[in-house]
């Protein structure tokens, strides 16, 4: 167990590093720091203090290997665009996007797993093919239409439910929190729907599919022929052989639903890290784009490292020991 | 040429494309948002960009089978008076070379580095594939964005606005390689040790050569199919891409351009200069991917 985590962690610095190197290549030859820094007026003697006190006079990999102890730090400078330190936008904007990727997350797995379960068990009632029918359109419309419908059915149309803005927020320390005022849940919902769209009908296909290849397997018959309920057949013996590739797929799209977060919270002007990378992006703010870039690199790493570990608890297969494991 | 079009007839791929009632609407309605693109010039009933036929006066007009509606104007009149459809086709036309360029792009990109890859193997197979790996981590959405965002940081404002459309194509289409790179590198694998390219090798036929005469037609097969799967979600990531405001340039806008700025006026109730843009990007998208499906369950013999 303890070799693989230890494997796995170290399959993941190579990536964080060449996501390091993309971001400070973003930083060392996109824009122009000093000019930006020095503004209008400046002399050469101001110019070669500030090259100097930026260390840009410094040979690359130093230069690479400062970035890398400053980004573990959490330091990466000031924005181009708002003069702050982007560490502290950053931190600022991330429990919005935190909080509506896990209600969109929660959300997918609540309504996809129980609707994938009832259409792998009554293949053909008229349910189940409308179920499919939904599953297409929402596989096929893009997120931001998505939302623009939900805010023309429900906020234009029905007046129920606010279309932009988190409502009132709680503060917890440094953390906002909109789960604590009516308001602040109002607002949650329509983003959330949007965000969790996607991930819910592929949640959905998937546990159906993965019902349907394990009901046809030997050992829900002897299941069966020993008499076993359905309930403990459906549950106890099916659904708990989809899990594998459920928490795998369902915990990858936990990064897509963080990546889309972006789409959502510009459709909502949800005041997130997603909305702040696109606002970086148009002006191009280097140094918000380089961290959000490193954060969500981080994120999917974690994530990626976690699935992996979550396997191993839920397969037993995987811990007798790896390449003796069959099929089904 | 008659002998072709019958043994076209003849064909699975025509018996069950005529079998699946899903694919031949898909079939008519790919065909009608193609056609409505292509000839916008002809069929359009106004031209969106000659600002000398547009009247404030039109502006707002909803679409024309409401009470208020103009016939001038099928789907209504956006803000500035123009006409909701015709701005749709010119819409649709940058939204389809986008899609359609960027998954040309990603094609030749995947190909290559697969190719590359497949054959020479060793190192160089290793590495690209790491890359790859790396790449597929991440939603295409987000390297896209990442890509148009590091180009425009690096282009004066001027440039950018001149070869917006070239840049984001780009994106699109590095954002999207790594697929066709994967599938082409494991039938490249396969193909590599087969006797015809170790008679090839024999001969004393160069290895670029023998990886794009010999090799490459055999791979192309299951190329067609990701590339026909790849071109809606090509077409979304642009429609995205534009609606966030980082797409296209806004002198050339695509149907996700319409949608942001249809945006604007859904809470003054004028729906229809968000909603038509948006119906017709999902006709557009939903049955390019119907298709695709038909065409890879059509061409996989172990379907059959």
């Amino acid at each position: 167990m303890l070799a693989f985590v230890i494997s796995r962690i170290l399959q993941a610095i190579p990536v964080m590093l060449a996501v390091a190197l993309i971001s400070f290549a973003m930083f060392a030859y996109v824009g122009d720091p000093v000019s930006i820094m020095l503004g209008q007026d400046f002399t050469e003697a101001q110019r070669t203090q500030l090259i100097h006190d930026l260390g840009l006079d410094q040979s690359f990999l130093m230069q690479f290997a400062t970035f890398i102890g400053n980004a573990v730090q959490g330091n990466f400078g000031l924005s181009y665009r708002l003069s702050r330190p982007v560490a502290e936008l950053i931190a600022e904007r991330a429990p919005a996007t935190l909080e509506l990727a896990f209600c969109a997350a929660a959300l997918a797995m609540l309504i996809g797993v129980p609707m994938g379960v009832y259409t792998g068990l009554y293949r053909n009632s008229w349910l189940s093919r409308a179920f499919l029918t939904f599953s297409l359109v929402g596989v096929s419309l893009p997120t931001f239409l998505i939302g623009i419908l939900l805010i023309l059915i429900f906020s234009v149309w029905l007046g129920w439910l606010p279309s932009f803005g988190r409502g009132e927020v709680v503060q917890l320390g440094w953390w906002s929190t909109g789960f604590l005022t009516w308001s602040g849940i109002k607002a949650l919902i329509l983003p959330s729907v949007t965000l969790g769209m996607f991930q819910l009908t592929l949640i959905m296909r998937l546990v159906r599919a993965e019902m349907l290849e394990v009901l046809r397997t030997d050992y829900i018959k002897f299941a069966r022929a020993r008499g076993l309920g359905n309930r403990a057949v459906h549950f106890g013996h099916a659904l708990k052989n989809t899990l594998v590739p459920v928490i795998t797929i369902a915990g990858l799209q936990l990064g897509g639903i963080i990546a889309f977060a972006i789409v959502t919270e510009t459709v909502f002007q949800w005041p997130g890290m997603g909305l702040l990378f696109i606002q970086s992006v148009s002006a191009a703010d280097i140094p918000v784009m380089a961290a959000y870039l490193m954060l969500i690199a981080l994120i999917f790493v974690t994530i990626n490292l976690v699935v992996d570990l979550l396997y191993y608890l839920v397969d037993p297969r995987l811990r007798i020991g790896r390449g003796a494991a069959g099929g089904h | 040429m008659s002998g072709a079009l019958a043994r076209a007839l003849d064909s699975d791929l025509w018996w069950s494309f005529r079998r699946s009632p899903t694919t031949v609407v898909s079939a008519v309605v790919a065909l009608i948002c193609v056609l409505g693109a292509l000839l916008a010039p002809v069929l359009a009933p106004h031209n969106p960009f000659d600002l000398a036929t547009l009247s404030l006066g039109d502006a707002f007009k909803p679409p024309a089978w409401t009470p208020e509606g103009d016939a001038a104007f099928p789907l209504g009149s956006d803000d500035q008076g123009r006409d909701v459809l015709s701005a749709i086709m010119y819409g649709a036309r940058i939204s389809l070379l986008v899609g359609v360029c960027s998954v040309l792009f990603a094609t030749v990109v995947g190909v290559v580095i697969g190719l590359l890859a497949g054959y020479l193997g060793g190192a160089i197979d290793s590495l690209l594939m790491r890359i790859a790996d790396i790449q597929l981590t991440f939603p295409s959405i987000l390297i896209a964005l990442l890509v148009d965002g590091v180009v425009r940081a690096a282009l004066p404002p001027e440039v950018h606005e001149r070869i917006g459309l070239f840049v984001v194509i780009f994106a699109i289409g590095i954002s999207a390689w790594p697929a066709f790179a994967r599938t082409v590198r494991g039938s490249t694998l396969v193909e590599r040790n087969k006797e015809y390219v170790l008679a090839a090798r024999v001969i004393g036929i160069s290895q670029a050569r023998i990886m794009l005469t010999h090799v490459l037609p055999n791979v192309v097969g299951p190329v067609l199919v990701i590339a026909t799967l790849g071109l809606g979600g090509a077409i979304i990531t642009e429609a995205t891409l534009s609606f966030l405001g980082v797409g296209v340039p806004s002198t050339q806008p695509s149907l996700g351009t319409l949608i942001r700025i249809g945006n604007d006026f859904l809470f003054s109730g004028e729906w229809w200069i968000t909603i038509f843009p948006g119906l017709a990007l999902i006709a557009m998208v939903l049955s390019v991917n119907l298709l695709g499906d038909w065409l890879r369950d059509a061409l996989n013999p172990r379907l059959r």
